[in-house]
């Protein structure tokens, strides 16, 4: 790790604290995120994380770039990875169906596998959460096994479903709501991603991890999953 | 409590405060009135908070009729108001007696209105605020991201003051052709020399392709020279390059997170200048310090004591 501070804005400045994308680096991320929290208090407008960065927003009206610098660096004086497990683990079921995973076949064709394998390791791995953003409770996950790694279609889909799972390059994710994209698209989650009712209202949090569980048709439709196929949405 | 009858709107008229905050780790965006001095001044003419919920008009199409008698202000662009056909200049609260109609008829200076009423509009606060970002499905007057819309309720609850205006010292010059300032970001020097040259030497002009998540910028096709960036936070006026070379600078409703090298960020006076410029204008750009550029701001949010 190698921490440095730079401007990006009047009132932002970037913590960058990896240079390449990993696993390893979420403890660290943690550390300093919790770190600046509590540094910055009230001056914070807010702390936006991603897969080697933090950016600090601060309250201009209250505190000077310089002053924002040196609270940054004092902040991280002997900072220690953060091992104990702070994230949730969330589990969320799947349903792995053609209809609305499109893609699941041709992920089948790129790694050489069957579908039943490209889903059966899909769901294997605990994924980390890296960052949130395209919207609200949009989750980026990973790593997804290097077999299948995919990247965006050249051209994005105009409308993807609420609760779609899909692969790009290395990540996963589930789109909360109903939305353009250019995942590769494998299943559909029943589950509430975002909700302004709930306490914290991203169902995933930078820092969580999440498995994935492939339920059948039956059990999907139970847990209140919408199996509208995605080319009536188009 | 004092009510306006909305009577014809557009997808551009849209409810809007200071924006959200302290929930951008969640991908949710800022939201906000793209210019915030005018929405500031509005607020400012009626003894509001300066973020008290108001009504940003952009372009025109906006019409509404008192049920009561009202006390508003106006600040921002001149979209050509009208209060039963005779002109209302921005920059100063009105009356509106009951059954007066208030119109905005087409951009004669700049593109966004604001539109303020005593103690701000009512309208729940969703993740902390009134702000409409249609695409979250946030904000606005029934909470759910819907712009304002013919027939619907404006109301406020708010006591009447006297009319007054905001001093011409004050009124923002729409007109003025001042450079834009830029706080140089930390990309700045993977960018070729020659187009460190044109970024700062030549002028740009707005693209049509511009609405509250950016502008887009036409001029010469600048060149990044360095590795590939990973997805970062992304500051309010951030001047981003993507591969074509033609800068976007982006607004309120922008996506968190991105991966577009970046010039730097437009201060927060420069972006409200910019939000007021239409299709076509050409702008200029001049770099700034971090700290000096806060010390124009402290010295800027004075104006408003």
């Amino acid at each position: 790790m190698n921490p440095r501070v730079e401007v990006v804005a009047l009132d932002c400045l970037m913590l960058r604290l990896f240079d390449d994308i990993a696993e390893a680096n979420m403890p660290w991320m943690l550390a300093a995120s919790e770190r600046l929290r509590t540094a910055f208090g009230a001056q914070l407008i807010d702390l936006v994380p991603s897969y080697t960065t933090l950016m600090v927003h601060y309250d201009l009206t209250l505190l000077s770039p310089a002053r924002a610098r040196q609270m940054i660096a004092d902040a991280l004086v002997d900072l220690a990875p953060n091992t104990r497990r702070a994230g949730q683990c969330h589990v969320l079921p799947v349903w792995y169906d053609l209809s609305v995973g499109p893609e699941l076949s041709l992920l089948a064709e790129r790694s050489g596998l069957v579908v039943e394998e490209v889903i059966r390791r899909h769901s294997a791995r605990e994924y980390q959460v890296f960052a949130l953003g395209f919207a609200p409770g949009f989750a980026f996950m990973g790593l997804v096994e290097e077999m299948l790694a995919a990247p965006r279609l050249n051209t994005p889909r105009k409308k993807v479903a609420a609760g779609s799972v899909g692969i790009a390059e290395r990540q996963t994710a589930a789109y909360p709501v109903v939305s353009p994209g250019g995942w590769n698209l494998i299943g559909r989650t029943p589950a509430q991603l975002f909700d302004r009712h709930r306490d914290g209202y991203s169902l995933m949090q930078p820092g969580d991890t999440v498995r994935f569980e492939a339920v059948d048709h039956a059990e999907f439709i139970r847990l209140g999953g919408d199996d509208t196929p995605l080319e009536a949405l188009a | 409590m004092s009510r306006l009858m909305i009577e014809a709107s557009t997808p551009l008229c849209l409810l809007q405060d200071a924006g959200r905050f302290g929930v951008r780790h969640l991908g949710v965006t800022q939201g906000g009135a793209a210019d915030w001095c005018s929405m500031s001044w509005a607020n400012w003419l009626l003894g509001n908070e300066l973020d008290a919920a108001v009504v940003e008009i952009t372009l025109g199409g906006f019409a509404v009729v008192a049920e009561e008698d009202c006390l508003l202000a106006l600040a921002g662009a001149d979209l050509g108001a009208q209060i039963d056909g005779q002109p209302l200049a921005p920059w100063r609260s009105f009356k509106l007696a009951k059954g007066q109609t208030l119109r905005f008829t087409q951009p004669l200076l700049g593109a966004r209105a604001y539109l303020a009423a005593p103690g701000g509009f009512t309208a729940p606060k969703v993740l902390g605020s009134s702000a409409t970002v249609v695409r979250e499905e946030l904000g606005g007057l029934d909470g759910l991201g819907v712009p304002l819309t013919r027939g619907a309720t404006l109301s406020y609850r708010g006591e009447p003051r006297q009319v007054r205006e905001v001093p011409q010292s004050h009124q923002p010059d729409l007109r003025s052709d001042k450079p834009l300032d830029l706080v140089i970001g930390a990309q700045i020097g993977l960018f070729s020399g020659q187009s460190l040259f044109e970024v700062f030497n030549s002028r740009w002009t707005l693209d049509s392709r511009a609405d509250r998540m950016g502008i887009r910028l036409l001029g010469s096709a600048l060149q990044y020279q360095g590795a590939p960036m990973i997805s970062e936070g992304i500051p309010l006026g951030a001047v981003q390059v993507p591969p074509d070379g033609q800068p976007i600078v982006l607004l309120n409703d922008r996506q968190t997170i991105g991966g577009y090298p970046r010039l730097g960020a437009l201060t927060p006076l420069a972006l409200a200048r910019l939000a007021q410029c239409l299709p076509g204008a050409t702008v200029r750009f001049i770099p700034v310090m971090q700290e000096q550029a806060w010390k124009t701001h402290q010295n800027y949010l004075r104006s408003y004591a």
